[in-house]
């Protein structure tokens, strides 16, 4: 099929005649692991609070600080959703019923906080860090926010103008331009095809609709807080509880349609005039994290392309030098989960790079991985937790984001025993189901007159 | 006035020591997370390089990966992470570092593998001409192949600067780097990663006399080479304001940024403190004076922001240093207009002071800011291998947030006072035509 080696390292005689030539006789045995060490189990405590908004409260020391994320479901069908949730999370805040934009940034401040507000199609997060000290204080603050925002004219319209200027910005990023093609090749009509809004739907956004989005949507239905630092868990659900009982609007969120089907067709050559260097996205449909089969696919993206040992990093990298940063990764939304391929390559290697990426897929699909292969990325994935899990903003972050698709901290416990469970079989059989290139989209943004020939040669090819 | 509120600082202990080949090795124990942090850093960065060779401090941070004394390519990679852990390295003006954070069964091993490089990399030519390769990727993708590449950490200096340590484009020309050769790798080497001329720090979940073993274990027998005395980069004092432009070709919008030179950071720390507040006054937040001014009020910008240090590394670098400034803005507005309401701003500052509590409610912020940042072992690990390596003192991280809630109104003043266009150097990043 291909000329493809694994990337071996250099003749070790070859070596030594060219390196230093005086070298002492150094402990040659890489030194063994000790036992693993054990992460304690952090306390924490969790509540639903009468208006329907979830409360996790988890006490981690390390540093005098706690770890905010409040978490609102804010999925949206109609086609001006995503703009008007743009600049709502741009306003939100700009003012309340007690604080002008100023005065708002003023009061966070002096608590030593600052936070922020941040929109994708599933979700709003509000999220900051705050002394130990100021929590009660940011939460009252919180509550105003939540209950008494109100989008002054003057600031909305700045932030609209401001917003349509950064997204004009975005768009000329190679990077976000080719991620609206790969996306709309991937969904279709789907809300998620429509991560970045349009600039038509942005300017007819008005004060009124936000202030009537907010009402509707900025609601604790389905909503989580997530605190996560130096704080007594039973102490801060209560101090919550005060803080937000003001914040109880009844409502129901509206739920987003499961992703269409993946499907199929010739690579998607898309023209940027001045690219010195081929964007290209390869992506399909993968599973949820709740999936039985879910961690042997963890284990298998990272072989093939998830972290820096893998076979494509190995192979289209260190051997080949095509591209400073090839990558696999899941990505996960309330309405399903993504296969993502992800590399930047020299304008006259796409050719050859896309061939690559492809034999390395279909080895993941046709032959099982080695044992030694799969023992590193379980060490791996399962170091990663850990590691992910051992900071205070980590695993706010973490336990927020499984609290969208609803899983808890119990999930993220048991991960380890059924990572530790995958064998060579379920890799090579979850492979089958996702990571098959035959089921996947290829999307190109390039100097598509250099590229679309040589790529014609290899697969179909559509030009836009 | 009510008296500051007393914050809150972390109070990391520290063990140090040197081997008999000169390896300064520092260790920060903290239980609290079953994770540690290892970090080498090597005292030579981009300003070292020699000229004909831009670039060549970054090129050979990627040689260091390629394998060493016993360790094939891609070795290093495997063996950090299986044992669960993450790498990386990176290469700033005045120094090369390279870290792991593991799960703290790694350690050992974390230790073996950094001796091994520091003892013999394998610098081969095939592994040359392969990340020769990928270090222009490196370059096409953050720099060349996209918009505001490189603005403005790449733009400013050659405008501010006379002197090619200081000027010269750190990220590397093409021709450049096509020209390294594997003798220009081994002469660095000897030269610059000599021991004497590094510093192996340690954090996290550690026993110190255990540690101790482990690295004279593997670190004792790397033979010592003379450090090469540390270079003084001086600048003189700007004659004028300098003004430059670039046309990016892929920009849809125009942008500005502006440096005015600032006390040396290490040499004199309490005169450089006060642009550290400074620049948290002007532009942090939407209560800051710029943000204010220009985004809100004026709406003359959309996006602007005020740092120390071209790579944004207050704590990291030494002189010759600066305080920058950067903003994009609409197509309609020029940069003189941008500019003038700068300097309108600063004179309110210099002249009328601070308001009501608003060095309090920075200060809070900063602190906030710098808990955050040695949370994470790894952070904590690089913070102090930093500071010790540049200001020969790891303590400063806990002593940074008391030293910068000390910072008084009337030094915030003068330092804003000195900002003043005949000491600035500017660039205006021009949209280009290829859209």
């Amino acid at each position: 099929m291909t000329a493809a080696t694994a990337a071996t390292g250099p003749d070790p005689d070859a070596w030594q005649a060219e390196s230093r030539s005086v070298v002492p006789q150094p402990p040659a045995v890489v030194p063994p692991l000790g036992p693993p060490p054990r992460f304690r189990r952090p306390s924490m405590d969790e509540r639903v609070l009468e208006s329907g908004l979830r409360v996790v409260a988890v006490r981690k020391a390390g540093v005098p600080l706690v770890e905010v994320r409040l978490r609102i479901p804010f999925a949206g069908t109609a086609p001006s959703h995503r703009a008007r949730t743009a600049l709502l999370s741009r306003t939100m805040l700009t003012g309340t019923d007690r604080h002008d934009q100023v005065g708002l940034a003023e009061a966070l401040q002096e608590l030593g906080t600052s936070l922020s507000v941040s929109a994708d199609p599933d979700r709003l997060l509000i999220g900051g860090a705050v002394l130990r000290t100021g929590l009660s204080g940011l939460l009252d603050l919180l509550a105003e926010i939540l209950v008494g925002a109100s989008y002054p004219v003057g600031e909305v319209g700045g932030e609209r103008q401001r917003l349509l200027d950064r997204l004009a910005i975005s768009r000329s990023q190679p990077s976000v331009l080719v991620r609206e093609v790969l996306l709309r090749r991937l969904f279709g009509d789907h809300p998620y095809a429509r991560e970045i809004p349009e600039l038509d739907t942005v300017a007819a956004v008005s004060p009124a609709q936000l202030r009537r989005l907010h009402g509707q949507r900025v609601v604790p239905t389905g909503a989580t807080l997530t605190l996560v630092g130096d704080l007594s868990p039973a102490r801060a659900l209560g101090v919550v509880e005060s803080a937000l009982a003001g914040w109880t609007v009844p409502a129901s969120q509206p739920r987003l349609r499961a992703l269409p089907p993946v499907t199929p067709g010739p690579t998607l050559v898309v023209h940027r005039a001045g690219s010195v260097q081929s964007s290209i996205r390869i992506a399909g449909a993968a599973l949820r994290r709740d999936d039985p089969s879910y961690p042997a696919l963890q284990l298998a993206n990272l072989v093939y392309g998830g972290y820096f040992s893998s076979r494509l990093v190995e192979n289209i990298r260190e051997d080949k030098g095509y591209t400073y940063s090839p990558h696999s990764r899941l990505e996960h939304g309330v309405a399903g989960s993504s296969f993502v391929v992800d590399t930047d390559v020299a304008t006259e290697v796409t050719a050859p790079a896309l061939l690559e990426i492809s034999y390395e897929l279909g080895r993941m699909v046709t032959t099982p991985v080695n044992q030694s292969e799969l023992d590193d990325v379980r060490q791996y994935a399962v170091g990663g937790l850990s590691l992910s899990t051992a900071t205070q903003a980590g695993l706010a972050s973490t336990l927020s984001t499984l609290a969208g698709v609803g899983l808890t901290a119990e999930w993220l416990r048991e991960q380890p025993a059924r990572l530790a469970r995958v064998t060579v079989d379920d890799v090579l059989e979850v492979s089958r189901r996702v990571l098959a290139p035959s089921g996947m989209v290829a999307v190109v943004l390039a100097d598509a007159d250099a590229v679309a020939d040589p790529i014609a040669a290899l697969y179909p090819v559509e030009r836009t | 006035m009510p008296k500051a509120v007393k914050l809150p600082a972390p109070s990391y202990p520290l063990h140090r020591f040197r081997l008999d080949n000169g390896l300064p090795v520092l260790l920060a124990p903290d239980r609290s997370v079953p994770v540690v942090g290892v970090a080498v850093y090597y005292d030579v960065g981009i300003r070292s390089e020699p000229e004909g060779r831009t670039g060549f401090a970054h090129l050979f941070e990627h040689l260091m990966f390629q394998g060493s004394a016993n360790l094939e390519k891609l070795a290093h990679f495997r063996y950090v992470q299986s044992a669960g852990g993450t790498f990386n390295g990176s290469t700033h003006l005045d120094y090369t570092n390279y870290f792991e954070v593991l799960p703290s069964n790694a350690l050992e091993r974390a230790l073996f593998l950094e001796a091994d490089r520091m003892r013999a990399p394998r610098i081969t030519e095939p592994n040359l001409v392969n990340q020769i390769a990928v270090v222009k990727e490196e370059i096409r993708v953050n720099v060349l192949n996209r918009p505001y590449g490189g603005f403005p950490w790449l733009l400013l200096p050659p405008v501010m600067f006379d002197t090619f340590p200081n000027a010269h484009n750190g990220y590397g020309d093409f021709v450049d780097l096509d020209a390294a050769s594997v003798a220009d790798a081994l002469a660095f080497f000897d030269r610059y990663y000599a021991p004497a001329n590094a510093l192996l720090c340690v954090a996290g979940d550690l026993d110190p006399d255990e540690t101790i073993a482990m690295v004279h274990r593997h670190f004792d027998d790397i033979p010592a080479r003379q450090a090469p005395a540390r270079r003084d980069f001086t600048e003189p004092e700007p004659d004028g304001e300098r003004r430059g432009r670039h046309v990016d070709a892929h920009a849809p919008t125009p942008a500005l940024a502006a440096a005015w030179p600032v006390p040396d950071p290490v040499s004199q720390l309490d005169d450089y403190l006060p642009y550290v507040v400074l620049a948290e006054v002007l532009a942090d937040g939407d209560a800051s004076r710029l943000e204010r001014r220009l985004v809100q009020r004026d709406r003359i910008a959309t996006h602007q922001s005020a740092y120390l240090g071209f790579m944004g590394d207050p704590f990291d670098v030494r002189g010759p240093t600066a305080l920058l400034f950067q903003v994009h803005h609409p197509s309609d507005v020029g940069a003189d207009r941008l500019l003038s309401t700068v300097d309108e701003e600063l004179d309110r500052l210099a002249n009328d002071g601070l308001g009501d509590g608003e060095l309090r409610r920075v200060t809070a912020r900063t602190a906030t800011q710098l808990l955050r940042e040695v949370d994470p072992v790894l952070g904590r690990t690089l913070s102090m291998a930093a500071l010790e390596q540049q200001h020969g003192r790891a303590e400063l991280l806990n002593e940074l947030p008391g030293r910068l809630a000390a910072v008084s109104e009337e030094q915030v003043r003068q330092a804003a006072a000195t900002l003043r266009p005949h000491r600035r150097a500017c660039v205006e990043l021009v949209p280009g035509s290829a859209r």
